[in-house]
């Protein structure tokens, strides 16, 4: 069978499924098979170029479904193809084609400088000599790991790490990126500088990235679509704004004013939430601007200090189950 | 009340801690059981040849080859036990919260290994132990009194292990990496304890030497109790008296360690 | 899609040699950034390998033969049982880590790569240390050859080599099985110990020293005899145990393949379970 690339599919699943057998124990000895659906029945396209956020709940299937797209795991069912190649079937052919970084877990030698890690890609995925050098000072120059690449990855700081694993996963010029985790434990200067290489990743290679987070700024930031996966089942997909409309879900403004007052008076729907001393919470629909809101408490209000909270994402899901038990 | 109940809940987690690996412990046992086959061949052709070498007559070489395989993990002869984490506290500094816990830094770790010992001999002695028995011909004692002396000499011998490979892990006070410390000490001590061969087995003044050593304390003395080769009360004297310096030994070194690491600002 | 046939597997094997070959060498030269480091570990390796030899030695202070067998023969079985695992431990003993890397996940980071698995995980970690092993068994095999009176024919000294990588090659088996085991049983790579470290520990002594059942066991159901026990004795000239004809002795490099293939099968049928089950 040869293999056209769709321009509106070079992520396809369709129908894929993954069960395991789960093994518990329920006394002394006594053990208990049950199979779990750790992805059920998921259909998607991601197309060429699309930069797309994979979110959900711990235990949701967010990481069974990478595993599978890049051929970790085999399939219990439906069909699956990245770049017309069955992941679990050509796995080390797939392996050219794709970068794929573990927040948790490096791909990097753990006791060796950087440098070496690379050296050794540069040779394992067969890169030419000249694409190795320019991806190579691309990356560092970018990431900022000139000082780093002597240094023994287990001695680098987690973002360190994790921008040494980015570079790891592009010298190779994959044409899809899978990210699991990517920001996960990492300062807000680290994340800043990981979200923006990506933008221009995407924005200047066209490289396909797919994401999974549990931090909705990084989908905010970086993605136009999003897709929520919850117990093994794709709850939504779309643009984030609907993700926002499909959950109802709101932003809380934070206010301190300068003596305590009674609740404010805010223009519906915003309204307070909770008050503490001359601190006020106040929630708004999270698609939005908090400007307007801001604007008018300022003009009326003592104002001192201000915040503004994203909705998290098990927050957003957990309303949108309560949608549908009220629909 | 209070300082006994608290090692003794030491000792507990100790225990608790290793009997978590229940398929890591199954797996020692298989292998301390191959072990044991193997090792019993050798010894029954050695005694062949030299029908009551080092006293010993087939039965009592066979049982002793079983109670090695029982007591290695015990003893932690090979290594195994709390020394190479100590180490690791050493050489990152985790070891000044230890020092700051009002409890002896010795008496803290003495009791989790005794626990992790009493699992050991539990979870991963006994079973080698009586597949040997059930298997081949051994010389064990029907009397429960020298059983009784028995785990008294075992666990002397453990206070004795503990108080050597104490000493080992302190060395990282002063060594950068004692990683090759603590190998050398465990290979020193597969030959001193007797779990090389029964020392009654080496030739000449070797013999006489190793026999002194604090590491006789362990293995063989043990093995000599329970086979009737040894008046009890002189074996606990020996083990004992080895226990008490080593520990004491133990006690100089730490505190010297100890005034180091408070120079040094921990 | 229909590539994956004969030219498929070959291209693999070459592939993972060229792979092991890479990270082999990546290691060797983090080793000898560590020269002083390099030098205690191996000689501490040696040390700890001596170990055996030594109570071997033990033994013939009090006796003059084991088995039926003397000093001599006994270390020319010692020898060719060391340099053969010794070669397998070098070459691949970082296997015994594989439990480890199912358990802390870091196994997918390696299935994510265009080389094969088992090359990755042999190639893990290559300790150039072991050296010491290899050079403590040639040395007990010099001395061996050095003393024994062997009555030397061109097949005798061709079996010399042929011994050797088959019995290295036996023993790769083994740890390339062990290590398809722990995707079963993560926690259980002690188990690996009794066959390895155990196998070689047995070899060390005569055949005529082990009941017989163990012998037939090692001969026909883990065939660790073909290592060094039925071509030595055809070497030193010595009746084995068992009745077996003469040209057994020249059939180590058969059983090695035989070996070679029967464990690549179970590590693949291993990596397929973990890939099915992601544990």
């Amino acid at each position: 069978m040869t293999v056209t690339e769709d321009a509106d599919g070079f992520i396809e699943l369709d129908r894929v499924e993954k069960v395991f057998d789960v093994r518990k124990k329920t006394g002394f000895l006594k053990r208990e098979r049950r199979q779990v659906r750790a992805v059920d029945s998921i259909s998607f396209r991601v197309a060429r170029g699309e930069m797309v956020g994979y979110i959900g709940p711990n235990g949701a299937g967010k990481s069974t479904t990478i595993k599978m797209l890049t051929g970790i795991l085999t399939p219990s069912g439906g069909r699956l193809r990245v770049a017309g190649i069955d992941p679990s079937r050509e796995r080390t052919r797939l392996a050219h084609r794709i970068g794929v970084v573990f927040g948790q877990r490096t791909t990097l030698w753990w006791d060796l400088p950087l440098i070496d890690s690379y050296r050794l890609m540069h040779r394992m995925y067969r890169i030419p000599d000249a694409r190795y050098r320019a991806n190579l000072d691309r990356c560092v120059e970018l990431l900022q790991l000139a000082d780093l690449l002597d240094v023994p990855v287990r001695q680098l700081s987690l973002g360190q790490r994790m921008r040494g694993d980015i570079a790891a996963a592009l010298l190779h010029d994959p044409e899809v990126l899978y990210l699991d985790e990517p920001t996960i434990g990492l300062d807000v200067i680290s994340k800043a500088r990981v979200r923006e290489f990506l933008r221009d990743l995407n924005a200047e290679r066209g490289t396909t990235v797919l994401l999974t987070t549990h931090d909705l700024q990084d989908i905010e930031q970086l993605c136009s679509r999003v897709m929520v996966i919850d117990h093994g089942r794709l709850m939504y997909d779309g643009p984030l704004a609907g993700l926002h409309e499909a959950g109802e879900s709101e932003r809380t403004l934070v206010v301190d004013l300068d003596r305590e007052l009674p609740p404010i008076d805010a223009p519906a729907p915003a309204r307070v939430v909770r008050v503490e001393g001359p601190r006020q919470w106040l929630a708004f629909p999270a698609a939005q601007s908090a400007a307007p809101l801001v604007a008018r408490i300022a003009a009326e209000y003592p104002l001192v200090d201000l915040s503004v909270r994203e909705p998290d994402i098990e927050a957003v899901i957990a309303r949108m189950y309560e949608e549908r038990a009220i629909t | 009340m209070g300082t006994g109940r608290l090692y003794a809940a030491v000792a507990v987690g100790g225990f608790r801690r290793y009997a978590t690996y229940r398929a890591a412990t199954a797996a020692g046992v298989f292998t301390n059981t191959v072990f044991g086959l193997i090792l019993v061949y050798t010894y029954l052709a050695l005694w062949d040849e030299r029908p009551q070498l080092g006293g010993y007559d087939q039965a009592q070489a066979v049982t002793y080859v079983w109670l090695g395989q029982a007591l290695l993990s015990t003893l932690a002869i090979g290594g195994g036990g709390f020394e190479t984490e100590l180490m690791e506290r050493i050489r990152t500094g985790d070891v000044a919260i230890d020092l700051y816990r009002p409890a002896d830094l010795q008496l803290w770790w003495l009791a989790g290994d005794l626990g992790r010992a009493l699992f050991q001999l539990l979870g991963r002695g006994v079973l080698p132990f009586a597949f040997g028995a059930l298997v081949f011909d051994v010389a064990l004692p029907s009397d429960p009194a020298t059983w009784g002396a028995f785990l008294v000499a075992v666990l002397l011998g453990m206070v004795v292990s503990f108080g050597i490979r104490y000493l080992v892990a302190l060395s990282a006070f002063w060594l950068l990496d004692g990683t090759g410390v603590a190998q050398m000490a465990w290979l020193l001590s597969f030959f001193c304890s007797g779990m090389l061969l029964p020392l009654n087995v080496f030739p000449g003044v070797l013999g006489e030497i190793v026999r002194a050593l604090p590491w006789s304390s362990m293995l063989q003395a043990p093995a000599d109790v329970l086979l009737g080769q040894a008046d009890p009360l002189g074996t606990f004297l020996f083990q004992g008296a080895w226990a008490v310096a080593l520990l004491a030994a133990g006690r100089l070194v730490q505190s010297a360690a100890t005034r180091r690491v408070v120079v040094q600002g921990g | 899609m229909g590539d994956i046939g004969h030219v498929g597997q070959t291209g693999r094997v070459a592939d993972g040699l060229r792979a092991y070959r890479l990270i082999v060498a990546m290691w060797i030269k983090s080793t000898m950034a560590y020269r002083a480091s390099f030098v205690m570990t191996t000689v501490g390796n040696f040390a700890a390998t001596a170990l055996d030899f030594v109570a071997i030695l033990l033994m013939f202070s009090r006796v003059d033969a084991l088995g039926g067998y003397t000093l001599p023969e006994i270390a020319f079985l010692y020898g060719l049982s060391g340099v053969a695992f010794g070669l397998a431990d070098l070459a691949i003993g970082s296997m015994d880590r594989l439990g480890r890397r199912v358990r802390d996940g870091t196994l997918d980071t390696l299935l994510v790569r265009p080389v094969p698995v088992l090359a990755q995980v042999a190639a893990d970690r290559f300790g150039l240390r072991r050296l010491g092993r290899v050079a403590q068994g040639a040395l007990v095999l010099g001395y061996a050859l050095a003393t024994l009176d062997i009555d030397w024919t061109p097949q005798k000294v061709l079996l010399m080599p042929v011994m050797l990588l088959s019995g290295a090659a036996i023993f790769c088996a083994v740890f390339v099985a062990g290590a398809a085991f722990q995707f079963v049983a993560q926690d259980a790579s002690e188990v690996q110990n009794a066959f390895t470290y155990g196998g070689t520990t047995l070899l060390q002594y005569p055949p005529t020293v082990f009941g017989k059942e163990l012998v037939r066991g090692v001969t026909f159901v883990l065939p660790l005899a073909f290592v060094n026990w039925l071509p030595a004795s055809y070497i030193l000239g010595r009746p084995y145990p068992l009745d077996l004809p003469q040209w057994v002795a020249f059939t180590p490099p058969l059983v090695a393949v035989a070996c070679c293939a029967l464990a690549g099968l179970a590590w693949r049928a291993g990596l397929k379970t973990y890939r099915s089950t992601g544990s």
